[in-house]
């Protein structure tokens, strides 16, 4: 039989997805095991064991020195961070994507400015944004934003402009004006587009976080990370990378979700 | 009287004349069946009648004054295929109409002006046999079932003129034939002046009062230069169709037309089934 023929079946498709995460948790304990034999002291790659231990003392225990329990308190800081900022892409990316994809004359006003300001490397901009909007919360979110408008903004602009030429047409027909076309034709389906443009722009909405709290914050995931990089603490770092990964990947679950409810036709539409 | 009126009209795309000369009079409650090889220029016809594209000379008039450029609500379409809205149900689609003409700032209708529409609304997809249908998402319906919904919903908003752009071209014979014992039946109870664009001669000849023929009589590469299509053929179906008087004897089909005996019947079930 060829083996594009061959499909799993159930169990089958459930091994193979285990399979991977089984094999790097197996090499890293293995390797781990390896390294501590040697030397009981490294710190390189700590058992998990004692990343358990340590994760313990960063969420149930309360620091010290700030009296809070670091873990939350950092998630906590790097979430409402990242929240704020995709709230404002989101919607800015909504009004502006919509209008230069359905208006013509919006096009040809902003579409090339957006071609150009998309090239802008953001980090390049992060000294600016310092300089400018200090140090606090509100550079951070701006890096975010710049990090992820451009890309929401075409991204929906093109989406607009691969609508039917037809549905514009009969809303037309039926009396429509632009008003109500976008109001009633154009944002209610963009939105479950927009929802695939947000989940798409979650990888590089972190990446601009961490950078920006590495650089310059007393809180955040990427703060810590950064922070413990001095102590050599790979029994906290690599938890909290894992940490973040995983609220990542259920952000983006969650989105998934929002969408199938909210948008029952979308899944059924975009197939055919 | 005419409703429709083109005299002397040139369509040019480029150094391409695409229609060369056009005059025709479309009469009230005309069903007119638009036929002609492709390239001809027939759907080029039906989008300047539809304000999608302006005449490069001659006038278009409607009932007396000249179009609109732009597509307005005296025109409806169904195209074949993006006819219906893919994020509405199928009352929603039907329901659109009446939500935008009475409701300019929300496109939405409230309270007992809501009931009233979609009272209407499952009236008229009763009257197109999809009753019964009306929490489904397009997606859902067979193609047959998409077309009768565009037929309503573009019947909903009252338009002078329905334009009608290969709307049964991509169905399967059977549906075919049921979709145009309604569409017989619209045409027959609407106030409509009906103009159809088709490949189908049969279609053509089955459905419209009068069949007219679009040719490019010369058509070598460097001949489309300085020739388009014109009117080959314009020919009066006879026995003459009289809008609003279906004939009983013309077909077994227009008898259920007559007595209203469409909506949910069997046959329609059987071959329509929701995907």
């Amino acid at each position: 039989m060829r083996i594009i023929n061959i499909k799993p079946d159930r169990s089958a498709h459930l091994l193979l997805a285990a399979l991977p995460f089984v094999l790097v948790a197996l090499t890293y304990v293995i390797a781990s095991a390896l390294r501590l034999s040697e030397n009981p002291a490294d710190k390189l790659l700590p058992a998990f064991s004692t990343m358990i231990d340590s994760i313990r003392h960063m969420a149930f225990e309360e620091d010290t020195r700030t009296g809070s329990y670091l873990l939350w308190s950092d998630t906590f800081a790097s979430a409402s961070r990242l929240f704020w900022a995709l709230c404002i892409s989101t919607s800015v990316a909504l009004i502006v994507g919509v209008l230069m994809g359905l208006l013509p004359l919006m096009g040809a006003f902003v579409g090339p400015f957006i071609a150009v300001a998309s090239m802008v490397p953001p980090l390049a901009l992060l000294p600016i944004l310092f300089i400018v909007m200090g140090l606090g919360e509100a550079s951070k979110i701006a890096l975010i934003v710049i990090g992820t408008l451009p890309f929401l903004i075409r991204d929906l602009a093109l989406r607009v402009a691969e609508l039917p030429r037809e549905q514009l047409i009969k809303a037309q027909t039926l009396g429509a004006s632009t008003w109500q076309i976008t109001l009633r034709i154009v944002v209610p389906q963009m939105l479950p587009r927009l929802i695939d443009g947000v989940r798409f722009s979650l990888g590089p909405a972190w990446l601009f976080l961490i950078a920006a709290e590495a650089i310059a914050s007393d809180s955040g995931l990427g703060y810590r990370i950064f922070l413990m990089r001095r102590y050599l603490a790979m029994d906290v770092i690599i938890p909290y990378v894992a940490w973040i990964t995983l609220l990542a990947y259920f952000s983006d679950t969650l989105l998934v979700w929002i969408q199938k409810r909210a948008f029952p036709w979308f899944s059924d539409a975009r197939a055919t | 009287m005419s409703v429709i009126s083109f005299s002397h009209v040139w369509k040019e795309y480029g150094d391409q004349i695409v229609l060369e000369d056009i005059s025709l009079d479309i009469e009230d409650r005309a069903f007119v069946a638009l036929v002609g090889p492709s390239g001809c220029g027939k759907t080029t016809f039906l989008r300047m009648l539809l304000g999608q594209d302006v005449a490069t000379r001659g006038a278009i008039l409607l009932d007396g004054l000249p179009l609109h450029g732009e597509p307005d609500a005296d025109r409806g379409v169904v195209f074949q295929r993006y006819s219906v809205f893919p994020h509405l149900t199928v009352l929603g689609n039907v329901m659109l109409a009446r939500e935008l003409e009475l409701s300019p700032f929300l496109g939405r209708l409230m309270g007992a002006a809501k009931k009233d529409a979609e009272a209407d609304s499952l009236k008229l997809l009763d009257a197109v046999g999809l009753s019964g249908a009306q929490a489904l998402y397009p997606a859902s319906l067979s193609g047959g079932m998409q077309q009768r919904l565009a037929l309503a919903q573009a019947i909903m908003r009252k338009p002078k003129v329905l334009l009608l752009d290969e709307p049964f071209g991509a169905l399967d014979p059977g549906i075919k034939a049921d979709i145009h014992t309604l569409m017989r039946k619209l045409w027959h109870e609407s106030n409509l002046t009906v103009v159809m664009v088709t490949h189908d001669l049969s279609e053509a000849f089955r459905l419209a009062t009068r069949v007219v023929a679009l040719e490019r009589r010369r058509d070598r590469p460097e001949e489309r230069e300085r020739y388009g299509a014109t009117i080959a053929k314009d020919i009066q179906i006879w026995p003459r169709r009289i809008a609003g008087t279906p004939q009983p004897r013309s077909s077994s089909r227009d008898d259920l037309a007559k007595s209203g005996a469409i909506p949910g019947r069997p046959g329609l079930a059987m071959s329509e089934q929701i995907t």
